[in-house]
């Protein structure tokens, strides 16, 4: 079948994508800052500091993103007077765009402080002890020793959350806004050549998931390089043996 | 795996082949609406559709001697939906454009109503050029006559696009939009008149343009089925003739909505 | 207490499509699950390309999109096949209900493809090994040793997609489905409280997690039972 549909519109498709990209990065950029507190926060030993987090999390984790995006959009539609009264509404709720990226960051930040949860609790009790040994208060220790390596831990978990949610701003065309897929449906009761509008945006969400996919590989990579083999420790061809005795006794 | 896979489906296609022989007398249609837009089609507390275009529905079905089945279908997908066999006519106040003859067939018509606009209460919108509503937000049902006659007739104006008349009318509400764009009977009994609809009214004047608006609701059947359009058309001239249509008119309406007789 | 207008209902009959919905997949993801990890751990060269193009596309495409591509995809592609294969034209129509079913079996089929091959890659070695010496040929020594303790490593993962999968079946109110979701949003518009109803959605919700995870656990403990803790 001819893309007519798709060649003709390639100019909204591209500012359907340029806002879904937004929205990833925006709500990812934040969620992972919020996230490291939360995710502390919920190994926190006073249950007042505990209990709140774990009850947050619970909600957002167990609830589809579907939900919580309608009722941050249209719920507080319900309450326009009082938003307005305390000046929330004209600046905020109001605006599509913000109901969306509130419902994504809290989203978000629920499941990343999860994996970071686990990913603290992965962090070799040796190095804290050592940390610990070293004098290091519990905010050096965090910054220096613990977190570092929670981030490498929870690094293959953190990719899944980011395609993940890179295609969950599909959603937020239910809300009036033109990400990609509400472009397509725009582009679909325009032409009415539905299939090749949505296998051409499948594909386009299918490369930049792999993108994604890729380029935390190669972070991941990079990250690792302390558990892999040294450099040129494989390759021994013309280095001299005085060198190599040398080189051997270092290692 | 696979065989039993195959097997499955070939005995579901049996089933589906004798189904459909064992027809009765009546042929059997299915009739895709909306059940969102008051008051044409709408669904009551109890569940099940209610309205004008569900009662004209089921009089042409008898006048066609046809057995009819409702499907409901939202309307961002109702055309799609006719192509893909779900069901077999759209009676859900489609307007008949040159876009949609397109892609389906449209019988005659079988109402026409004017188009308005709504707005809150006290918002001093009385001008309606492209000028005077430039950076308004005119909130409309997607895919709609409405969609495109604002777009190319007011570009400067931001357009938003809801998936049911409803939701646009609940933003006007909450403040989200300035402006809604609808028929004026869907926005006078579907929303007006109701508690929700006290704190909005019409402004400006009726749109009747049949360049954008066509000549009225007519009833959308895939192409290439010219009898359904014969027999639903035939239905329409029977309903109309014998008093059935009237006695549906007035049980919703004070006035005729057919409008000008119009072919 | 709150005042849902003579709309409890909804709440209800959209509980029991979720649930119903839910359920109905399970054996489909199950089945799909089997079929993909097999097909990925194939020697076969077409069945493995086959395996991976399958969670490729499914972890590549957001399910909004695999949902509605699939819900009118699907109805005209059998109509398709079975029409050109018979030579007559069948009419099949797919439910909301029947299409919901199986979208989201194949999508989360992905999901549990993915679980069951690292389950099967994760029985010991020397189980098979044993069950050889003992001259039980392949597939007898697949359905006495290696699936059962597959499915010991298979049900956390299991479990984690079924989580999933019933949050999921929210996404089914774009195909007119009338589950918790679109059942909320009916009462919403009708009575303009949605802010009322999707909060009751959401607390239901979280009675289904809540419910789920504590089956969960104790299927867990069950398929983990006469094993050794570490």
């Amino acid at each position: 079948m001819p893309f007519s549909a798709i060649i003709d519109n390639l100019d909204r498709f591209a500012w359907g994508a340029l806002l879904t990209i937004e929205l990833t990065v925006i709500s990812l950029a934040i969620g992972l800052v919020c996230a490291v507190p939360v995710g502390i926060g919920r190994l926190s030993r006073s249950p007042i500091i505990r209990w709140p987090i774990y009850a947050y999390m619970f909600v957002f984790r167990g609830t589809p993103l579907i939900a919580q995006l309608f009722l941050i959009y249209y719920g507080s539609g319900q309450f326009v007077p009082q938003l307005r009264a305390i000046g929330l509404w004209d600046g905020f709720f109001r605006e599509p765009m913000f109901c969306a990226l509130l419902a994504l960051v809290l989203n978000t930040t629920a499941y990343t402080a999860e994996i970071l949860r686990g990913a603290i609790l992965g962090v070799p009790t040796g190095e804290i002890e050592a940390a610990k040994a070293f004098g290091m208060s519990r905010l050096l220790q965090l910054r220096r020793v613990v977190l570092p390596r929670a981030f490498r831990i929870g690094l293959p978990a953190y990719t899944n959350e980011v395609v993940f949610l890179f295609q969950a701003t599909s959603l937020v065309s239910l809300i009036t806004l033109l990400d990609l897929v509400g472009v397509a449906r725009d582009v679909i009761s325009d032409t009415f050549r539905a299939h090749q509008v949505w296998i051409f945006v499948g594909a386009v969400y299918c490369v930049i998931s792999y993108l994604l996919f890729w380029l935390f590989g190669q972070l991941e990579y990079r990250w690792s390089a302390h558990l892999r083999a040294r450099p040129g420790a494989a390759a021994k061809t013309g280095a001299a043996p005085a060198t190599e005795a040398a080189t051997a006794m270092i290692r | 795996m696979k065989k039993t896979i195959i097997a499955s489906l070939v005995a579901a296609a049996a089933l589906a082949l004798v189904a459909g022989t064992a027809a009765a007398d009546m042929k059997k249609v299915k009739i895709g609406t909306e059940g969102a837009y008051p008051p044409f089609n709408s669904i009551d507390p109890e569940g099940k559709l209610v309205g004008f275009d569900i009662d004209i529905a089921n009089a042409l079905c008898a006048a066609a001697n046809f057995e009819c089945e409702f499907v409901i279908q939202d309307w961002d997908g109702i055309i799609p939906a006719l192509q893909a066999k779900k069901f077999d006519a759209i009676i859900a106040s489609m307007s008949i454009t040159d876009k949609r003859k397109e892609v389906v067939d449209f019988t005659d018509k079988y109402y026409n109503t004017p188009t308005h606009f709504i707005a809150a209460k006290g918002s001093g919108i009385t001008e309606f050029t492209a000028e005077s509503l430039d950076g308004k937000r005119i909130g409309l049902q997607g895919a709609t006559i409405f969609e495109d006659f604002v777009r190319a007739t007011f570009p400067k104006s931001e357009v938003v696009t809801y998936g049911t008349q409803d939701e646009a009318n609940a933003d006007l509400v909450s403040g989200r939009v300035d402006l809604v764009m609808a028929d004026k009977i869907a926005l006078d009994d579907g929303f007006l008149k109701t508690d929700a609809g006290a704190c909005c009214e019409f402004v400006g004047a009726d749109y009747t343009d049949e360049k954008w608006f066509g000549p009225g609701a007519g009833i959308a059947i895939r192409k290439g089925e010219g009898d359904l359009v014969d027999a639903f058309n035939a239905a329409i001239k029977k309903i109309r003739e014998d008093g059935t249509y009237k006695k549906i008119n007035d049980k919703y309406f004070a006035f005729d909505v057919y409008g000008e007789p119009a072919m | 207490m709150i005042d849902f207008k003579g709309y409890e209902w909804v709440f209800w009959e959209g509980l029991q499509v979720t649930l119903a919905v839910g359920l109905s997949c399970i054996p489909v993801v199950v089945v799909m699950g089997l079929l993909g990890a097999w097909a990925k751990l194939s020697g076969n060269r077409v069945a493995r390309s086959i395996g991976y193009t399958y969670t490729t596309i499914v972890r590549g495409v957001p399910e909004l999109v695999l949902i509605i591509e699939i819900y009118y995809g699907l109805t005209e592609a059998l109509q398709l096949l079975l029409s050109a294969a018979s030579g007559g034209e069948i009419l099949i129509d797919i439910d909301p209900f029947t299409a919901g079913t199986i979208t989201l079996g194949l999508i989360y089929g992905a999901f549990a493809t993915e679980v069951f091959r690292g389950a099967y890659l994760a029985v010991d070695r020397g189980q098979i090994e044993a069950a050889r010496a003992f001259g039980m040929h392949e597939k007898l020594a697949f359905v006495r040793v290696v699936f059962p303790q597959m499915m010991r490593f298979a049900i956390p993962g299991l479990g984690n997609v079924w989580m999933v999968l019933i949050k999921a079946t929210a996404l089914m109110s774009v195909i007119q489905l009338p589950e918790l979701m679109r059942m909320a949003d009916v009462a919403a518009r009708a009575v303009r409280m949605p802010f009322t109803f999707y909060f009751g959605a959401i607390v239901i919700y979280l009675a289904i997690t809540v419910v789920s995870l504590y089956g969960l656990r104790h299927g867990e403990i069950w398929s983990n039972r006469g094993i050794r803790r570490a």
